[in-house]
């Protein structure tokens, strides 16, 4: 079984958790329908889809309403902190909470109590902690893109936003910085890296690249990290070895992308509705050529 | 509370607080006229605010990013029409509220953000606004 776990951008949202669900083109976890725009009601949405595809693992997400206030990221952390033990999950995603370094070394205490080790995935404000927390090499997977790889690059940056100005500009050598990042012990045991070209590394270096199909435009597109994390999860899920799942995470999303024909204004639901197609011919080992939008 | 020395300049008063809440701090410290001379990472006082743009031009579409934060806009009609990036809980909140609207209509990220995310896009956005100004 896949977990989640993750806020979403409404306030009155409670903490809720369950098997997730679907109902009028939209994800549920415990009844309540999540409105998909992007953030983790996106990862969710996407990771349902891959994950019925594929017939792969059961998904199950913990969510709490937050909006920045860092509330219920934190009534999220201490269920978490309490309870994780209880589950058997084979994944376990961590996405958009608060970084807080406290809550995460507690949850991850909590992680380390369950009765077997789950593949751990961290994105986001998680990811974000957990390199503050000095514990990356805890985790099984970190998918940055080009700015937060530069933050873990940056051993003195606590946040994306302080990051010093000579790592930043250099964001475009990839490899440099995932050197960068391992030589510090700021990554985890993997790495996929979005971007341009998407990067799967260990500390050994790059394992591979994939860059094809290319569709620019999604790069403006918020929510596309989202949808390559959720693919990523669904496959560890589904028993793929780490570096299977990232390659064809990595494709199946690009893929998903360019079937949506996509401009900088495009919205990630667009992209969702087309991850089965996608990941179906992915897995196929069928032609990833997509031409004007259509795969042939 | 004194501050770090490296940032000492005379009977400095600090106050401390949670660093990814600096947008918010800043708001409240504003709002009751006492903004702060400066706001640093206790872990390291010198380190300064991304001031790094990466400025990306679609043709009918540009894309500003600032640190993790991506805003894009229509040139035309000036809508923002996607905003990517982030990993805090106001992201996708901002998001819901500046897509759709004009750079004129959109509130400014550091009216609603709390967060240094919020705080990063607020500096897509200024500079986005820099970029589509006649």
């Amino acid at each position: 079984m896949l977990a989640l776990v993750g806020t979403v951008p409404d306030l009155r949202f409670p903490l809720v958790h369950g098997a997730v669900g679907w109902r009028d083109g939209a994800p549920t976890v415990d009844g309540r329908k999540l409105p998909v725009h992007r953030g983790t009601p996106a990862l969710v949405a996407a990771a349902a889809a891959a994950s019925r595809c594929l017939d792969g693992p059961e998904v199950y997400a913990f969510l709490a309403g937050d909006v920045g206030r860092g509330d219920g990221s934190r009534e999220l952390y201490r269920f978490l902190a309490r309870r994780l033990p209880e589950f058997p999950f084979d994944v376990l995603t961590f996405h958009y909470l608060q970084p807080d370094v406290d809550w995460h070394n507690k949850v991850l205490f909590a992680v380390e109590e369950m009765k077997r080790r789950p593949v751990l995935v961290a994105d986001a404000g998680f990811m974000y902690a957990a390199k503050m927390s000095g514990q990356a090499p805890a985790y099984d997977f970190f998918t940055p893109d080009a700015g937060e790889l530069a933050f873990l690059a940056d051993e003195k940056a606590p946040h994306p936003f302080y990051t010093r100005g000579f790592v930043l500009h250099g964001s475009n050598d990839v490899p440099r910085l995932i050197r960068r990042a391992y030589e510090h012990r700021n990554a985890a045991a993997h790495l996929l890296v979005k971007g341009e070209k998407d990067f799967v590394a260990n500390e050994g270096g790059i394992l591979g690249t994939v860059d094809h199909p290319s569709c620019e435009a999604m790069e403006a597109i918020g929510g596309t990290g989202d949808t390559l994390t959720a693919l990523l999860s669904v496959l560890c899920g589904a028993g793929f070895d780490a570096e299977e799942a990232a390659a064809a995470a990595a494709r199946a999303n690009r893929l998903a992308g360019c079937l949506a024909d996509p401009t900088p204004a495009t919205q990630v639901r667009e992209l969702i509705e087309r991850i089965p197609q996608a990941l179906g011919r992915v897995l196929k080992g069928a032609s990833t050529q997509v031409a004007d939008g259509v795969v042939p | 509370m004194g501050p770090p020395p490296e940032i000492r300049t005379g009977c400095d008063l600090v106050v401390e607080f949670p660093l990814v809440e600096e947008l918010n701090v800043l708001r409240e410290l504003d709002n009751a006229d006492i903004p702060p001379l400066r706001v640093v990472p206790v872990s390291a006082p010198l380190l300064e605010p991304v001031s790094l743009f990466h400025v990306k031009d679609f043709g009918t579409c540009i894309m500003v990013r600032a640190a993790n934060m991506k805003i894009t806009v229509e040139k035309e009609s000036l809508v923002i029409v996607n905003v990517s990036g982030g990993g805090c809980p106001d992201v996708p909140y901002l998001a819901a509220e500046l897509t759709g609207k004009t750079l004129e209509e959109a509130p400014a990220p550091k009216e609603l953000g709390h967060t240094l995310c919020g705080y990063a896009l607020q500096l897509a956005y200024e500079e986005v606004r820099r970029q589509c100004s006649p």
